[in-house]
């Protein structure tokens, strides 16, 4: 039974992964832009070489990444590539796949992501229970409270903001950059100390710019919570208000914060990006502002296809681990 | 017989007066601070963008209008920019479209997503399974990641507001679509409408006289919801450099300074002037959100 429903749900990723290739397939064939002409355009006005050539090569171009052919055809090779993981190859810095850029950036947004979103899902959830619970002192839970203020301002905002009080009037961090100029990537105490410095106001920015909403959500949710029977009966058993807060109160509203957590994915990825751009961190942020400048299609789209995976695999794996958290739900039902 | 005396009366009933609206408005705004915050900034901006369109020329909002990299002064309040433009003016005309692209792209997206939800609700069977299964299959594809493809296809010359409206409106219409469909759902098998229904009211008549009318707190929650989204959206495709380059959206003035360096070359009120007017549109827009959750949805009511 449970493997029925578990494989209903690889289904549904599936038709989630189809939709979003096909999405990326047919709207820009739709336009009327034609991004191999207009590269070559460009380099011929820079003058790389007599713009009479320019149309044999477009038209070598055109068949080499299978232009020339019917739409239905392209639409399936373009699929079945997919199913190998081939996305083709960048255009801007050519013999390089897409595949191989997005391996290349992958581990600095992971890390930026991974540390960024476990520590603002915790310390929203803590503030947002206190600010909902009674016995917490008034001064903690006004703090807790007023973080509901942040919900709404878009990290990169934040980060813009954070870059000017800390990095450019205060001069405490740097103000973008991976590493600082003139420093040399080596294995060393120092330049790892050097690089961490670097990471930790985009990190400021995607946690301050993320743990509004959390706060916001477990705050409804401890509110919920209170005039259960269960927490009135641990209070009556005498139990100490450490106790009550930590297993009857916080474990039972934190478990629609993990569903919560599944729908925010999306927003946390795109905001890790953009946030990854503004401070000029090399990761997939970066790689996609590139592509975009220079109009490197078949990297905007592997990347936007491969984000759209990752998150929908997320989501759908969060689902499933479900009811491991929450022993009353059961995926049968 | 003795005299029965009657009780004499007594002196006179307490008269309670029932406060007038204004007063209960006041005192539930009092209550409800964040829907009282988020208007009060709501109300400055609307201020601010009105005055500031109706004292500066907007020309001074595009480049080479003014004398470029000026830091705030007696004459530009603000500042200028590198390419010339007023910053104070930039601030008034941005706000301005910022605003319009999220009033025009939120107001159809939550139009559309009430005509699917009543659809699908209503009527059930297959455009119910049809319209519900696309709403859910598109739901987890980031939104802004399909916004890219597509603004990326487009001519650069061609992307205007209304472009970038249309843009975030492809793919703003699930959310509202899912909710309005539920609640319809939920309200479909209230008693009142049975009772409508058994008094012979037909189809059209319980949709506008009955179902409608209870939908509205929802409908407005949704609108507000879906505004913020648009504003959201633009700006994370301005910054990206998908915006109207010439246009002094605020999203694209912040990716302009950021790309020209700004904060290395010390031209700080370029971006941070926007990007405080951005955090002001979409933090008032959430708080209102906020508040208007906590007006027709009594489980999240603050119990004071």
């Amino acid at each position: 039974m449970s493997l029925w429903v578990i494989g209903r749900r690889i289904l549904f990723l599936l038709m989630v992964i189809w939709a979003a290739a096909t999405i990326t397939f047919f709207i820009p064939r739709l336009s009327s832009r034609n991004p191999i002409r207009e590269r070559f355009a460009t380099l011929a006005r820079t003058g790389g070489f007599s713009p009479g050539d320019l149309e044999t090569i477009v038209a070598s171009y055109n068949q080499k990444f299978g232009l020339d052919k019917p739409l239905w055809q392209q639409y399936v090779d373009y699929m079945s590539s997919l199913a190998r993981f081939d996305l083709g190859v960048s255009l801007n810095l050519f013999p390089k796949t897409v595949v191989e850029l997005i391996v290349e950036a992958l581990p600095w947004s992971i890390g930026l992501l991974i540390v960024t979103t476990i520590l603002s899902f915790i310390i929203g959830n803590i503030l947002g229970a206190l600010a909902a619970w009674p016995q917490a002192p008034n001064w903690l839970r006004t703090i807790s409270t007023s973080f509901v203020l942040l919900q709404g301002v878009p990290p990169v905002l934040l980060g813009v903001l954070l870059i000017f009080f800390i990095a450019f009037r205060a001069n405490l961090l740097p103000i973008s950059g991976s590493y600082s100029i003139g420093s040399v990537p080596e294995w060393s105490f120092a330049f790892a100390i050097d690089v961490l410095r670097h990471q930790i106001l985009p990190a400021l920015a995607l946690i301050f710019g993320t743990v509004g909403g959390w706060v916001l959500s477990m705050r409804g949710m401890g509110i919920t919570i209170q005039g259960e029977d269960y927490v009135l009966f641990a209070e009556h058993k005498g139990l100490s208000s450490r106790t009550i807060f930590r297993d009857y109160y916080l474990r039972n509203a934190l478990l629609p914060q993990v569903t919560g957590f599944a729908l925010a994915l999306g927003n946390v990825v795109t905001s890790a990006i953009i946030v990854e751009q503004i401070f000029g961190l090399p990761g997939l942020g970066n790689v996609l502002a590139q592509a975009i400048r220079v109009n490197d299609f078949l990297v905007i789209y592997g990347i936007v296809l491969f984000i759209t995976i990752a998150i929908a695999t997320l989501m759908v794996l969060v689902e499933l681990l479900y009811p491991l958290l929450d022993p009353r739900i059961r995926l049968d039902q | 017989m003795a005299n029965i005396s009657l009780p004499q009366p007594q002196a006179q009933a307490p008269v309670f007066s029932q406060p007038g609206r204004l007063t209960l408005l006041f005192r539930y705004l009092r209550r409800n601070m964040s829907l009282t915050i988020g208007l009060l900034i709501m109300l400055f901006l609307i201020v601010f963008t009105i005055v500031g369109m109706l004292t500066i020329e907007s020309e001074n909002a595009y480049a080479l209008a003014v004398s470029s990299k000026q830091p705030p002064s007696a004459e530009f309040p603000l500042g200028t920019d590198f390419f010339g433009r007023d910053m104070l003016a930039v601030m008034v005309y941005g706000t301005w479209q910022t605003a319009l692209i999220g009033i025009i792209a939120g107001g159809a997206g939550t139009l559309v997503g009430v005509l699917l939800g009543f659809i699908s609700a209503y009527f059930g069977g297959i455009i119910d399974a049809a319209i519900k299964g696309i709403s859910q299959i598109l739901m987890p594809i980031p939104v802004f990641l399909i916004q890219i493809v597509i603004a990326g296809s487009l001519d650069k010359r061609d992307v205007t507001i209304y472009t970038m409206a249309f843009i975030v409106l492809i793919l703003a219409w699930m959310g509202p679509t899912l909710v309005m469909r539920s609640q319809v759902l939920s309200m479909k098998e209230r008693p009142y409408v049975a009772v409508a229904k058994l008094s012979g009211v037909g189809d059209i008549g319980i949709i506008f006289t009955e179902i409608l009318p209870n939908l509205l707190p929802f409908i407005v929650a949704q609108f507000v919801t879906q505004v913020f989204a648009a504003v959201f959206a633009s700006f994370y495709l301005a910054i990206v450099g998908l915006g109207p380059l010439r246009e002094p959206l605020l999203g694209n003035i912040i990716w302009a300074a950021m790309g020209q360096g700004a904060f290395f070359n010390g031209w700080w009120w370029w971006p941070v002037f926007p990007a405080v007017g951005l955090a002001l549109i979409l933090g008032s827009l959430a708080l209102i959100n906020m508040g208007l959750d906590e007006l027709s949805n009594p489980r999240v009511r603050r119990s004071e």
